[in-house]
């Protein structure tokens, strides 16, 4: 335990884990613009998978990371339009059309990764960003400062996020779309349009997570996501459909995850509980559900897609 | 859950409008037709010649007696989910942890193959399988409970449940049930030692994999059917799934409902992950770290089969065989053509998501035809009042 209290091992561990709460923090914003809408997104890890796929193929193809990032938000965009299609203007039942989309993602990236590439290929990581001036606060510096542009954006993503939800006219109307789509419907608040664009705005971001996700592994594997798309809907829940709540969770899945990673590799979990350990994300989101569904009340309209007059 | 409703026609609606009888019947047909489709597109874009792929994929799963009783053996555990998911879905409770389910079933079913090795196969092999029923059904009582007490999003839950469940069958498959004997490079095999011969499911054909749980499957699915539709619980469990409040306000215990659908679903899971394990031609419990890897995507393909078979228990047992041979014929399909065998679970997927989306047309067909019956034919000529009709 004493090696684990040291400030480098402590600063390396909080770097890492916000590196590693980047993705849910990008996909978990995401499901919450949708949310707010009314729209519940399952399929979030297919389209992680596949907006990974397509960063992976493109980073392997052309060497570009920025092209790769474009490659896996362009998916998830794609992904988005077909989901907006068969939740909003389908009106198909939400809980099930994800796991369709899951499975859909699931299956083709292991298709085509046996496919494309029989022998693995490993991609460069994104290299860090040192901001100006504030990478030079000791300590601080090296834990928040010295990222790369993606943990950035992420969390740029936060207080812009917030702003346009709370203060915005389209963030009024998506709220409104959410709690009432019958009203908003009245004062010509376009439904369908509002979801159209929280949707996609979401599934790009999905897509945009799994190209992040993969630029941290830097390898492309089968179930590349281990179900972190679905943890990213779940995080939105226990963030309370708030931009704020939802960094505070991903934040605390990435640091644990972290935690548990330094732990093993210093000794301190023995390897034959670390399984046992690695329970713990899982768990604690169970139990997170369990407060927040008793002291918060989510977008009234949640999963029922809308009808005029029904 | 509105596309629930469409389930059962109304007695007496006659389909005026053709387009409506297109839609009840051919629908769901059409949907896998739509999957099927966009799967040759896919292996058309890798070169290969999807007759020749989906020919493959036929012969290797319904032809000749090898390739029969593979796909029914495959079946099982689509089958005993589906029909879990019949009763879980019909209560409008969203199961979607058949994986963690099934693993927390074959567990429990493996340890006490384990602890109780001596037993004569008679009592062994079903007190391994109640074993089994109740790993699941604890692994799905939770979320249930959590849902119906709490309010918490059975969803997520499951589906966190599915994770931790893997983590605990890795735990206990390398560390309290491991068999000291089978090494790998870097240590023991993450496995159980040979179970007893009395725990094994007896085979019906001698020299083929088809064992006495294609029967048992079959059973549950019926009793599944007679639940439903011929008992006070099915009633419930059913009213329930259609209206919370109405049920409520009938005096039915709406909390002890949703919990027991879950369980009952999580039990049938639990039942095919026992089955995975002492129907195995290895007959022990292995894991390679994932939860697939045990189940083969069951607890996921279980939800497939069960929406295909429009959540009739007694159609799952056609539909789980059919999306067994698309499994098993898969694998033929990959080595006749070089396009892996993945490719099934993303048409499964892609049937997943065509028929929730024409549930919509559907219902819409059915309030039609139904406010023909409840309105007379002018009704056709309001669509808001027809669709009124129908949720009355």
């Amino acid at each position: 335990m004493s090696h684990f209290f040291t400030a480098a091992v402590l600063i390396a561990t909080v770097a890492a884990g916000i590196q590693l709460a980047t993705p849910f923090l990008l996909a978990a914003l995401g499901e919450t613009m949708g949310q707010r809408s009314g729209v519940v997104n399952l399929g979030v890890d297919g389209i992680m998978l596949l907006g990974a796929f397509g960063a992976y193929f493109v980073a392997a193809k052309t060497g570009s990371l920025v092209l790769a990032t474009a490659a896996g938000t362009g998916i998830g965009l794609v992904m988005g339009l077909i989901t907006a299609f068969v939740s909003v203007t389908l009106k198909a039942e939400q809980g099930i059309s994800g796991i369709g989309v899951f499975l859909f993602g699931l299956g083709l990236t292991n298709v085509l990764l046996l496919r494309l590439f029989p022998s693995p290929v490993t991609i460069q990581a994104l290299p860090a960003v040192p901001i100006p001036l504030l990478h030079s606060i000791p300590d601080i510096g090296r834990m928040f400062f010295t990222q790369n542009w993606l943990v950035y954006l992420a969390f740029l993503l936060v207080p812009v996020l917030t702003f346009v939800l709370n203060r915005t006219t389209y963030g009024m109307k998506i709220r409104a779309v959410g709690e009432n789509p019958a009203a908003a419907d009245t004062v010509g608040v376009s439904v369908t349009r509002i979801r159209y664009s929280t949707v996609i705005l979401g599934c790009a971001l999905a897509g945009l997570a799994g190209a992040t996700l993969l630029m941290l592994i830097g390898i492309f594997q089968e179930d590349l996501t281990n179900s972190e798309g679905f943890i990213a809907v779940a995080l939105v829940y226990f963030g309370a459909w708030r931009p704020l709540g939802v960094m505070a969770g991903s934040l605390l899945y990435g640091i644990v995850g972290s935690v548990v990673v330094t732990w093993k590799t210093l000794g301190i979990i023995p390897a034959s509980a670390s399984d046992i350990a690695a329970m713990a994300p899982a768990v604690l989101t169970v139990l997170a559900l369990v407060s927040v569904a008793r002291r918060f009340r989510q977008p009234a309209v949640l999963g029922k897609p809308y009808e005029r007059g029904g | 859950m509105n596309w629930l409703k469409l389930v059962h026609w109304p007695r007496g609606a006659r389909l005026g409008d053709p387009r409506d009888l297109l839609l009840s019947w051919f629908a769901l047909p059409a949907a896998a037709i739509v999957a099927l489709l966009i799967g040759a597109a896919l292996m058309l874009a890798f070169g290969t010649n999807p007759l020749t792929g989906y020919h493959a994929m036929l012969t290797g799963a319904f032809t000749g007696t090898y390739a029969l009783t593979s796909t029914a053996v495959k079946a099982v555990p689509l089958l005993l989910v589906g029909a879990g998911i019949c009763i879980a879905f019909r209560a409008n409770m969203l199961n979607i942890g058949g994986e963690g389910q099934i693993a927390m079933g074959g567990l429990a079913g493996t340890a006490t193959a384990l602890a109780v090795p001596g037993l004569p196969a008679i009592l062994l092999v079903p007190l391994v399988l109640l074993a089994g029923a109740a790993g699941g059904a604890i692994w799905g009582a939770i979320p249930g409970a959590f849902k119906a007490y709490f309010n918490v999003n059975e969803i997520l839950t499951t589906i966190m449940l599915n994770l931790v469940a893997v983590q605990f069958m890795n735990y206990m498959l390398a560390g309290p049930m491991v068999a000291h004997s089978g090494y790998a490079v870097g240590g023991l095999i993450p496995q159980t030692r040979l179970l007893s011969p009395n725990s094994w499911l007896p085979t019906l054909i001698g020299g083929t994999q088809l064992h006495l749980g294609v029967l048992i499957a079959v059973l549950l699915a019926v009793a599944v059917y007679v639940l439903l539709w011929r008992t006070s619980i099915g009633f419930r469990i059913r009213s329930v799934g259609l209206s919370r409040d109405a049920s409520r306000y009938a005096g039915m215990s709406v909390r002890r409902t949703m919990t027991l659908a879950m369980t009952l679903a999580g039990a049938l899971s639990g039942i095919a992950g026992a089955m995975l394990v002492i129907g195995s031609i290895s007959h022990r419990m292995v894991t390679d770290g994932t939860l697939t890897g045990f189940t083969g995507n069951a607890g996921f393909n279980g939800i497939v089969v069960a929406l295909f078979a429009d959540l009739q228990p007694l159609w799952t047992i056609v539909t789980s065989f059919l999306f067994a041979g698309l499994l098993v014929g898969g694998t033929s399909m990959q080595v006749v053509t070089g396009v892996p065998a993945d490719l099934v679970t993303a048409i499964n997927g892609l049937v997943v998501v065509l028929v929730v989306s024409v549930g919509y047309l559907r219902r819409r067909a059915r309030a039609r035809a139904l406010a023909v019956v409840t309105a007379g034919p002018d009704a056709r000529a309001a669509p808001h009042g027809a669709r009124k009709g129908a949720t009355a």
